[in-house]
């Protein structure tokens, strides 16, 4: 802290390194998956191997890779606007109405996300295998609205609550309903926050792997984080194959993120100071 | 279909209002209609939760608590007495070490993020890259760079610190410390925007107002930032607790191909309850460990839940 100017100087140098920390791996990552077996083993940090080259993408192609991605893609399209759905309803039950224990059910719910879901895999699968629905996308998608849902409701309450009664009041004298009211007032006003949890839940589904692992068994029915715990074993030799496989799983979150971080950044933010 | 009849019971309620003189019972069946209206709402969303928490909740305990056809804590005593289990739930309480390291390294970038660093949207951006990355990619990656030859070591070796290279995580001492490195890699960006989000609504004038009075880059953050920030402070730690105890099976899984090696260094609760209900067929075991683990994260979230309390009494 001699002069300001050197202090300057090593708050940089500090930034600086723990950002190329941060991004030090997915480089590793990206380059090996243009490189060759030879070329990486010889020359692992170098940008470039001798060319460009897409065989390790060839290879992953070939594989169930697309298989994978499919069931990834299904179970994130269905998952998602359910909760989004789901929540939206139930945020709007606990914002609009001022009923007994309104404030004790929200706690209650709020409180289910600290259940990690370890705990609840074997009551669950047994329900599951109950109604004959072990390693079928509608019981892994009721799991995952239900893991989904106390976030995203919270972060609506939030929202919701912030909305002026005068505006609803309005429209009600005007004769509308609730729903109208609810579909023409209030879910325009929240797009903000339907894009937070949007992006929140779509991180979280495509992300999730042991909840997969019990209630997909199938290997039809594989989803891309399944497929890829697994191409460790079959490729140890060939890391760029790996590596080439990890990138392409990468490539949607971080598109995702790159236009979504706003509001993702506003999503973790919310779920953990309570808006305040 | 139940939202449509409320609304048609609510029209005619108004009709029945304007034409009879007789409001009252119409009135009266309106208010209860009214009362039903949020339930209507929040069925879909609670339904979903009933069946998910509530109902697998009471299974949960209802399997623990079976044994040989009789009720009896007896899967508790088993499960207790495990050498496999006290150590997971040791691995458990060890990846803690994370939580202290992660609340110094996100405040330490986030307060050099908030003094006005040029671009420090971008830092903050790229901290937080991998936090959204799928944890099997994570694993993957770092399990390729960590290995004897892989590209860490190689690194060491090629700029003369050869002697510093080791077998990350195939030496069973070491394993669980990698292992939390890496987990602290990824959990760090989402402190750093936690933190830097409570930074920056704190008043511009309260740092002026220290620095005025001379104090420096240390003493202004020990004795002004960091008691303003206390509360965030405490829920990151938190979060991050729970996260520990019981949100790391995908790293363990992944990099150890399922095992917790090498041998069992790096096996945790969440592991040794996968493993004994899907691969050795002791469904109550792991029933009785995962109400366990249920009861560790309900404590720490029981403190979360009392510092907040006390926080919205200030």
């Amino acid at each position: 802290m001699s002069s300001p100017k050197s202090g300057q100087l090593l708050k940089h140098l500090i930034l600086t390194m723990f950002t190329l920390l941060a991004i030090f791996p997915i480089y590793v990552m990206l380059t090996a998956s243009f490189k060759t077996r030879e070329e990486f083993v010889s020359s692992p940090l170098s940008p470039l191997g001798r060319s460009v080259n897409f065989d390790a993408y060839r290879v992953v192609f070939n594989d169930q890779f697309v298989v994978w991605v499919r069931n990834s893609v299904i179970l994130t399209g269905v998952a998602v606007p359910v909760t989004v759905a789901f929540a939206a309803l139930a945020a709007w039950g606990l914002s609009r109405w001022d009923f007994r224990g309104r404030d004790l059910l929200l706690a209650g719910i709020v409180s289910l996300m600290v259940i990690p879901p370890a705990v609840l895999l074997v009551p669950l699968f047994t329900l599951g295998s109950f109604v004959r629905q072990i390693s079928t996308y509608q019981w892994i998608i009721l799991i995952y609205v239900g893991f989904m849902l106390p976030l995203s409701i919270f972060i609506l309450v939030i929202f919701f609550r912030t909305i002026p009664r005068s505006l609803l009041e309005a429209a009600e004298i005007d004769g509308a309903s609730s729903v109208r009211c609810f579909r023409s007032i209030v879910l325009p006003l929240a797009s903000p926050p339907l894009v937070t949890i949007v992006v929140l839940n779509v991180l979280w589904v495509w992300n999730e792997l042991l909840i997969a692992l019990v209630f997909l068994q199938d290997s039809e029915k594989k989803t891309l984080m399944i497929g890829l715990s697994g191409l460790q074993g079959r490729f140890t030799v060939n890391v760029p194959v790996i590596m080439a496989g990890l990138t392409l799983a990468m490539i949607p979150v971080a598109v995702l993120y790159l236009f979504g971080q706003r509001y993702f950044q506003r999503g973790l933010v919310a779920g953990a100071i309570k808006g305040d | 279909m139940g939202v449509s009849m409320r609304t048609i019971a609510h029209r005619s309620s108004q009709d029945g209002g304007n034409s009879a003189g007789s409001r009252h019972p119409q009135r009266s069946g309106r208010i209860r209609w009214r009362a039903l209206e949020p339930a209507l709402w929040l069925l879909p969303g609670v339904g979903v939760l009933g069946i998910v928490f509530g109902a697998s909740l009471v299974l949960l305990v209802v399997t623990a608590l079976r044994y040989d056809g009789k009720w009896t804590l007896e899967n508790f005593t088993i499960v207790l007495e495990d050498p496999a289990f006290r150590t997971a739930l040791l691995h458990n309480v060890r990846l803690l070490v994370a939580v202290p390291i992660l609340v110094a390294l996100a405040l330490l970038t986030s307060v050099l993020l908030f003094e006005g660093m040029r671009g420090w949207r971008l830092h903050r951006s790229l901290a937080l890259f991998p936090y959204i990355l799928p944890i099997p990619v994570v694993a993957l990656v770092f399990g390729q760079m960590l290995q004897l030859n892989g590209v860490i070591n190689t690194t060491l070796r090629s700029v003369g610190f050869g002697s510093l290279a080791q077998d990350w995580l195939g030496n069973p001492d070491l394993a669980l410390s990698t292992m939390t490195a890496i987990i602290v890699w990824k959990e760090l960006g989402f402190g750093v925007v936690l933190l830097l989000a409570r930074l920056i609504s704190i008043p511009e004038d309260v740092f002026e107002a220290a620095r005025m009075d001379g104090a420096g880059f240390f003493k202004l953050h020990f004795y002004i930032t960091v008691p303003l920030m206390a509360k965030v402070i405490a829920l990151f730690a938190i979060i991050e607790a729970i996260t520990m105890i019981s949100w790391v099976f995908s790293y363990v899984f992944v990099i150890t191909n399922g095992q917790g090696g090498p041998g069992d260094a790096t096996q945790v609760s969440e592991l040794y309850i996968y493993r004994n209900a899907f691969q050795f067929g002791s469904p109550e075991l792991a029933a009785a460990a995962a109400t366990i683990l249920f009861g560790l994260t309900l404590l720490i979230a029981v403190v979360l839940l009392l510092i907040q309390r006390r926080s919205r009494k200030d």
